[in-house]
């Protein structure tokens, strides 16, 4: 493996090959896709948070002049619960069928119950209207602690937990020494119970997808996700289609953030287009992505810690109930695996819960889980950092995790990052300045860590050599935080070319093979490890053809700076042959020049990050602002620092907004109540400062750039770093999501209370 | 599938008659930033859309003889900006009708949509009564006028009569030494919807108020006129005893609702806290301009 050095590529700030098209509105997201004869699909959504489906009359739409064809459970394929996980990635069918189309119950407001196509969207939306569903209205539950209560209505009646009927569909523990020992050796001991809201990804694309089933059953998707291998496979599942007739072409995707590793709508609207014979074409409303896509969990959180006088955490304890919504499957292992991952905690039990509840099934969402542990036990900390009189970044430096340290969830740390991200934080600029005077406004600092496991996995590539030698590289993930053009960067360097000679395409699912999922944090990590081993490859052919051409041995060729040449003179004395010159030459010396490679990719590590966050608080208001924010992170190598700080920052800015405002409010009747961007607050430009980040770079030796995945670590001390900030301003403390303006208000009204009680 | 009429008359003659033609199904049509968005949501399907920005009094501004301005209904946010004296004269006015949405959205919303759209929340209407306003309107029996305050009859609702077109906003002449201000609490910083609104307009005379006019949004169905805060100003100079007897005479006003945007606590304290801070900036600016 070459790890390249004195780079001329990576990490250069390059332009994105993609950017052109997208400030000009020349991109084509899923919505943007017609074909002649196109009709429109519409959802008719369950209205009740839970309610038995008895039946459902679709006579009435079907007559409806313009109704092309209605979909109804009976045509989605059924996975039978007793018949087992059907797994594909982290998705179970059985619930993944379950969700795109209600079987026996509809299970939250927004569940699909059945679907139309006609011939325009108003027809269809009609058309739904004329379905007649009787149900059995159900008594519901939302909340965790509503779901939880012993005489709860139960989601699913086959699942037992500790003998009877639950909604606790699932419990996992990391486990290191013993607790009980661990807290008896501590001075001080802290315990405290967390909240939070669901909040959604909040992509600003909704999901869309246009759809054509030929008579012969070929089938096309266009559609926007993150994954089109997911969307064919998924698709293939649940429509009896097999992988090899379907299509999926991944349009340009409008955010993601884990909430597109899912389908909601290629399954249906394939059928409808299958029944009807026409293209059918879906774009949901905003109200139907708030309403009945993936936002995460909703949780509540116990973290207990326990340390000794000189700083040294001996014991902690965390147990994470999530809510996975409609079906099993919230991110318990994000919460329960990540929280106490930055320390070398010898003792330490980390449980989570899963819990199903009357909303919609929850979808990755950046880091899944992790930064709902996270918020919990970096509050902790901060209190068990104050109690002992200690800095908070010294607390958690005296306390972190080294090479070697054995992680509860199960690795041995090999060299990782995570002290030197303390340590950079510790020395920056924003932790030495003052905090300034707030004209009034209460100014307050935290700070706060966070880790992330990072994932490799299947990844493709073919990279091919055009007749007038120039690039293209063709991969099998959507790029939705710049990966194209950190793997044009790489190619070029390894090329020797100049990076605009390079271009980077995502191809489809019957043009490359097998690329997993863009989520966890993968894509750049595997994606270039193909894309460097076809480069080599290729760069192999390049010097065996001009060893040809020159008649010498291939070893006495080297490759450097887009051309081939004699390693030395007494190998001979040639001209160099550039690439352009080999690709001409190329039909006479053997053919065409590529090389394709296909890996389980190994070797992701894991990713850590440290905040600090300076915040400013309208006391009279209740509202807070973040008014200075650095982002510090083991980024590996920043193979294109343009877009490594675009992924911190964006998780900032999202973190910011699930501690602040983000929240689902839900009405009486248990229906989301601010299902639109207005009253579901994330924050606009003007609500952020400029985000500052330090790329702290300790390669990944397993990664032939030193690449370690950087997209969602950002986002998993962002909670926690603002709340400690606005105890640091206030002297109260938050033990709740999100910290809004009423709530803040009312806190500062609450009589004062010594911090540490 | 309901057809969609457009019409856009050029004199005001004409938009009556058609919009009290069409009856309940036809809407005016101003920017539209409230009612296209009502439309596309599903929540309103009119038969008829009159638009009345072609109709040249509906778009303009005028210095009256008296001093005051008229305003056209249909003037945008951005036009009423670019006015190179109406800014100086009520800031507070132009800094409500400013803080509707964003730059894009200023290019079209008007401060008569906001106050026709009958939210208890439109940014412009609590300025707008602290200014009294008087509003002129043309119907089906000819014109009329009505203080702004008495407009707005509950959420979505309005007094004006079927066939009735608002025309446009007079502001009175302005005494020396006179000014007014606006604020809004958002949890964000824009691009939201007040969770209380707060105008205030002064006379001020040697560091004494001698007038004011307190209006106050989103703490009840519509927007209120708060006399008792006026009063309280009045014969004061300021002094925190008097702001605070205000504060609480905004506070006793509100009517709030329990939602998703506030709560009854907080939107009542906060009523009282904006009520200070838009009297102090209304005064700094009747002051500065000695
Ligand atoms: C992104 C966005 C952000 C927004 N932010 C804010 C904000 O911060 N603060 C705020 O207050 N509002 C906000 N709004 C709402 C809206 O922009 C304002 O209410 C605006 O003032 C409406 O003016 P308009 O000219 O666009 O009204 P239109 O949409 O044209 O009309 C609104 C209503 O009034 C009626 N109407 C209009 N003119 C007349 C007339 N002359 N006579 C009789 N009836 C009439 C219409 O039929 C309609 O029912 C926002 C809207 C959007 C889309």
């Amino acid at each position: 493996m070459n790890v390249v050095t004195n780079n001329k590529w990576i990490g250069q700030r390059t332009i994105r090959p993609d950017g052109m098209d997208k400030v000009t509105g020349r991109a084509q997201f899923a919505a943007d896709t017609t074909m002649p004869g196109m009709i429109w699909g519409k959802i008719l959504r369950s209205p009740h948070p839970h309610a038995r489906i008895r039946s459902i009359d679709t006579s009435k739409a079907e007559k409806l002049p313009g109704v092309k064809a209605v979909v109804t459970s009976k045509d989605i394929v059924d996975f039978p619960i007793e018949k087992g996980a059907v797994m594909l990635g982290i998705q179970d069918m059985r619930w993944m069928c379950r969700n795109v189309m209600a079987r026996d119950k509809a299970l939250f407001p927004g569940h699909p119950v059945a679907a139309v196509a006609a011939t325009t969207e108003a027809i269809a939306a009609e058309a739904c209207n004329l379905i007649e569903v009787d149900y059995e209205v159900l008594p519901w539950a939302i909340e965790i602690e509503d779901a939880l209560k012993p005489d709860a209505p139960i989601l699913h009646e086959f699942n037992k937990w500790e003998g009877k009927p639950s909604n606790i569909v699932g419990r996992l523990e990391h486990k290191k020494g013993d607790i009980e020992q661990g807290f008896k050796q501590a001075d001080i001991v802290i315990e405290r119970t967390f909240t939070t809201r669901p909040v959604h990804q909040g992509y600003i694309e909704p999901h869309a997808c246009l759809i054509s089933v030929a008579p012969d059953g070929k089938t096309t998707i266009w559609s926007s996700s993150q994954g089109q291998f997911m969307v064919r496979a998924m698709t293939a599942h649940l429509t009896g289609i097999p992988q090899s007739d379907i299509r999926a072409i991944p349009a340009e995707i409008g955010g993601g953030f884990g909430g597109k590793t899912i389908v909601y709508l290629e399954p249906v609207a394939t059928l409808l287009a299958k029944k009807s014979g026409r293209p059918v074409k879906m774009v949901m409303t905003r109200e139907e992505v708030m309403r009945a896509t993936g936002p995460t969990s909703g949780s509540k959180s116990t973290v207990k810690i326990g340390a000794t006088k000189d700083g040294k955490i001996v014991a902690a304890h965390g147990t994470f109930y999530l809510q996975a919504g409609a079906f099993p499957g919230s991110p318990i292992r994000g919460a329960a695996g990540c929280s106490f991952t930055p320390y070398d905690i010898p003792n330490l039990l980390s449980e989570g819960y899963d819990v199903c509840s009357n909303r919609s099934k929850v979808a990755a969402y950046r880091a899944p889980g992790a930064p709902i542990g996270a918020y919990a036990v970096e509050c902790v900390l901060d209190e068990v950092a104050e109690a002992l009189k200690m800095d908070p970044l010294d607390f958690r430096a005296k306390n972190a995790a080294k090479e070697g340290t054995k992680a509860a969830h199960g690795p041995v740390f090999p060299r990782i990052g995570y002290l030197e991200t303390v340590e950079a934080a510790k020395a920056s600029p924003h932790y030495a300045a003052p905090l300034g005077d707030g004209n009034g406004k209460l100014r307050g600092r935290g700070v706060a860590s966070g880790f992330w496991f990072n994932a490799g996995g299947e990844s493709s590539a073919q990279v091919n050599i055009t007749e007038d030698g120039n690039v293209v590289v063709t991969t099998g993930h959507p790029d939705i935080g710049g990966s194209r053009a950190g793997i044009a960067n790489i190619c070029a360097e390894l090329l020797g070319i100049d990076y605009r000679r390079v271009s980077v395409i995502i191809g489809d699912t019957q043009t490359v093979g097998f690329s997993n999922l863009t989520g966890g944090s993968r894509v750049l990590f595997a994606s270039s490890m193909v894309v460097t081993q076809s480069t080599e490859k290729i760069i192999q052919t390049l010097r065996e053809r001009a060893a040809k051409i020159w008649n010498i041995d291939p070893e006495a060729v080297k490759w450097e700076n887009g051309a081939a040449h004699p390693v030395s003179p007494n190998a001979g004395q040639f001209e160099p042959l550039t690439l352009e010159e080999l690709a001409d030459k190329a039909p006479a010396m053997g053919g065409p020049i590529g090389a394709g490679v296909q890996l389980n990719t190994q070797g992701a590590d894991g990713g850590f990050g440290t905040h600090v966050c300076d915040v400013e608080v309208d006391v009279d208001l209740g509202i807070a602002r973040v008014i200075r924010y650095t982002a510090v992170q083991d980024v590996g190598r920043a193979i294109h620092p343009g877009y490594v700080e675009g992924q911190l920052q964006g998780g900032v800015a999202q973190g910011i907004g699930w501690a602040l405002n983000e929240e689902y409010i839900y009405t009486k009747e248990g229906k989301v109540d601010n299902p639109g961007f207005l009253d579901y607050r994330m924050p606009v430009c003007s609500d952020l400062p400029m985000i500052d980040c330090i790329m702290v770079e300790i390669p990944n030796p397993k990664h032939p750039q030193g690449v370690k995945g950087v997209g969602e670590v950002p986002l998993v001390p962002v909670m926690a770093a603002v709340a400690n900030a606005i105890y640091n301003a206030l002297g109260k403390r938050f033990y709740a999501l999100p910290m809004s303006p009423p709530k803040v208000l009312e806190k500062l009204d609450e009589p004062i209370r010594q911090a540490a009680e | 599938m309901t057809e969609l009429r457009y019409l856009a008359p050029e004199t005001l003659d004409e938009a009556v008659g058609a919009f009290a033609k069409a009856g309940s199904a036809a809407r005016i049509l101003a920017g539209g930033t409230d009612l296209l968005v009502q439309m596309r949501s599903g929540i309103l399907k009119p038969g008829v859309i009159v638009d009345i920005k072609k109709i040249p009094e509906m778009t303009a501004i005028e210095e009256t003889a008296d001093g005051g301005f008229r305003i056209g209904a249909a003037v945008s946010g951005m036009a009423l900006a670019e006015h190179g004296k109406f800014g100086k004269v009520w800031p507070g006015v132009l800094e409500a009708v400013n803080l509707i949405g964003s730059k894009q959205v200023q290019g079209r919303a008007s401060a008569g949509g906001n106050l026709c759209n009958g939210s208890p929340a439109g940014d412009s209407v609590p300025a707008m009564v602290a200014a009294g306003a008087i509003v002129t309107i043309q119907g089906p029996d000819g014109r009329r006028e009505m203080k702004v305050e008495d407009v707005p009859a509950g959420p979505g609702r309005t007094h004006l009569k079927p066939g009735e077109i608002l025309v446009s906003f007079k502001l009175p002449p302005r005494p020396p030494a006179s000014s007014d201000a606006y604020l809004r609490m958002i949890p964000r910083t824009e691009m939201d919807i007040a969770v209380v609104g707060c105008g205030v307009s002064l006379t001020m005379k040697d560091g004494t108020v001698t007038s004011a006019r307190v209006g106050l949004g989103a703490v009840a169905p519509t927007v209120l006129l708060v006399e008792d805060a006026a009063k309280a100003l009045i014969g004061s100079k300021l002094d925190d005893a008097a702001l605070a007897k205000a504060a609480a005479a905004c506070s006793a006003a509100c009517r709030p609702i329990d939602d998703k945007r506030g709560t009854i606590a907080y939107r009542t304290k906060v009523a009282g806290v904006l009520l200070k801070r838009t009297a102090t900036i209304a005064a700094q600016r009747a002051t500065q301009k000695n």
